[in-house]
């Protein structure tokens, strides 16, 4: 059988701090075609955020492996970039330097210097972000940091774009923008995504196949949730989409009733 | 209550609105404006103005009598006159203006300073990746920085055999411990996500170095190299004292051997004033450099 574009294979990680052994995933597999775009959802502290880096390469696997296109991921690298919880910009870069530092790495030698500048204000362009390109990060509001994060993350041009909570510390309606503006970008370029959330509407909303984990230690994945809604997909018109409601329905309910957190908040 | 307060407070704002009005209709803002920033201005100006006056006449009250063992400011004013006029006076020997000495000090603590913030800054990003270098470096400079600065001028005297390379070796030792410790601070308190950006792009070792490094621990080392600035203005004029020649150390030294007190007073207020130039200007590169970096 032919392997998945991305394939998760049996990843197990555990940490080891003073000498003590604590297990977050075991036996995590997933397998994401070319092109899709895969939620991760779960309760906070399963193990989301452990996932995506081991994809990222940023942390190692303790057994099993993540492939890619067949090769195994050792090390992060802007084939599989990343848009951080915390949108993680450059605070002394402004907006165009934290994305052209990504372009003139990525493409040093592929692009000419002026090809590198268009290509930087295409992706700030694809983000709306031009207009602000020589303010600091400090200067901008928080959506707009996770936008140029998203830039220099598409900027890389990256196999799998791996997002951690990109729009998770913006209020509702910024958030409502930017999910839009993904969409458009991930039907526009086509882009392998892999994006955790804690927002149950988000998932369903922007993904073709929701991700669930069960809650840590050991976390496992607990149901893989395929989304059947047809793109370009409108939030107004899928508020009261039967398909969306059931996808919606089972979210909640392996949350809130097979999977409770049970530790009192 | 709340009535009788809304009907004073338009009484109030009315005759100074209307005073505006009057002395300028054209363009309103500009001149309110204008006096806003003066008195602004002015407010930052008078009370150290205030202060400096309400102590000299106190000082020139307390050293008034003829038996005062120090002089008075009027009497400082009349013995050192030649000395705060001319102070771009050139002479024989180390009898020069004051200028000149300060030029000397100030040459000596640029050079001894200079090689402190660069062998700080490059020492300090070495201990700083290393936690070994770090636990293990960490107690012998925190020794070495409680060793007053005089006391290595005998040290760098055998060293050196000579005055200035002394005097500079004592600046560099006294002013590369707070700026190797705050670098290595800064190097330490990276955070995370910029190193994993760093990762994500493969930037090697020198790129790493040029855009992530030194950049996010800019303000540490700023705060380094502006406690190391104030230490090496101390040092000079310590070590200026015993190693003679031209420079604000020695002149004061001379002056003492000579009985000038008021010459003394006059080099004091040289200093001090230079040394809080010296601090603000680093501060100001400082501030210039890491603009916006603090905020993240
Ligand atoms: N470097 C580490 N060392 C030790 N334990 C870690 C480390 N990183 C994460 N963990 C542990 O792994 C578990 C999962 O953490 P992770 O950050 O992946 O959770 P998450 O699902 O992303 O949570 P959230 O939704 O709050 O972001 C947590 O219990 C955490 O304490
Ligand atoms: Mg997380």
């Amino acid at each position: 059988m032919a392997k998945s574009y991305l394939s998760i294979e049996l990843v197990d990680k555990s940490f080891e701090r003073n000498g003590q052994v604590s297990e977050v995933l075991k036996q995590v597999s997933l397998g994401v075609e070319k092109g899709e775009f895969i939620s991760i959802i779960g309760h906070s502290g399963c193990g989301k955020s452990t996932l995506l880096n081991l994809v990222a390469g940023l942390t190692k696997v303790t057994s099993g492996a993540v492939l890619l296109e067949n090769k195994e991921v050792s090390e992060p690298g802007p084939e599989r970039a990343v848009v951080f919880q915390n949108h993680s910009l450059l605070p002394w870069l402004t907006v165009y330097e934290n994305v052209s530092l990504a372009v003139d790495k990525v493409f040093s030698r592929k692009k000419s210097k002026a090809e590198r500048h268009d290509w930087v204000m295409r992706n700030l362009d694809l983000v709306q972000m031009t207009h602000a390109k020589d303010k600091k990060p400090s200067e901008v509001s928080g959506g707009m940091k996770q936008r140029v994060g998203i830039a220099r993350a598409l900027a890389m041009e990256p196999k799998v774009l791996l997002l951690d909570e990109p729009f998770g510390a913006l209020d509702a309606l910024t958030r409502a923008h930017l999910q839009d503006q993904v969409m458009q970008i991930h039907s526009k370029l086509g882009n392998t995504v892999l994006m955790i959330t804690h927002d149950v509407d988000e998932a369903v909303l922007l993904s073709d196949r929701i991700v669930m984990m069960t809650n840590g230690p050991a976390a496992r994945i607990g149901e893989i949730l395929d989304v059947p809604i047809a793109r370009p997909r409108n939030r107004i018109e899928l508020a009261t989409d039967r398909s969306y409601l059931k996808c919606r329905e089972a979210v909640l309910k392996f949350l809130y009733e097979r999977h409770r957190l049970v530790e009192a908040a | 209550m709340s009535v009788t307060n809304l009907n004073t407070a338009p009484a109030k704002a009315k005759p100074s609105a209307q005073v505006v009005t009057f002395s300028a209709p054209a363009k309103r803002p500009a001149p309110s404006q204008f006096m806003r920033r003066l008195s602004a201005v002015a407010g930052d100006i008078v009370p150290p103005l205030v202060t400096l006056l309400v102590l000299l006449v106190a000082w020139e009250f307390i050293c008034s009598s003829p038996t005062s063992s120090l002089p008075s400011p009027t009497r400082v004013m009349a013995e050192s006159w030649d000395l705060i006029v001319h102070p771009f006076y050139v002479g024989q020997g180390t009898d020069q203006g004051m200028a000149w000495h300060i030029m000397a000090s100030l040459q000596r603590v640029a050079v001894g300073y200079a090689i402190a913030a660069v062998v700080g800054i490059a020492m300090g990003v070495l201990v700083g990746q290393s936690q070994w270098a770090m636990k293990g470096l960490d107690p012998i400079f925190q020794i070495l920085r409680t060793v007053p600065p005089l006391a290595w001028l005998p040290l760098s005297l055998a060293a050196f055999r000579d005055g200035n390379p002394s005097a500079i070796f004592v600046i560099f030792i006294t002013a590369v411990w707070p700026v190797i410790i705050n670098t290595a601070v800064g190097i330490r308190n990276i955070p995370q996500d910029y190193q994993n950006v760093a990762k994500v792009l493969r930037l090697n070792q020198f790129e790493y170095f040029a855009k992530i490094m030194l950049p996010a621990a800019a303000p540490y080392i700023f705060t380094g190299l502006r406690i190391g600035i104030g230490l090496s203005w101390l040092a000079i004029v310590a070590a200026e004292m015993l190693i003679g020649g031209v420079g604000i150390g020695f002149f004061i030294w001379d002056a003492w051997n000579s009985s000038l007190i008021s010459d003394i007073i006059v080099a004091l207020i040289y200093v001090g004033v230079v040394g809080f130039f010296l601090d603000r200007f680093i501060a100001f590169i400082g501030r210039a450099v890491t603009r916006g970096t603090a905020t993240a």
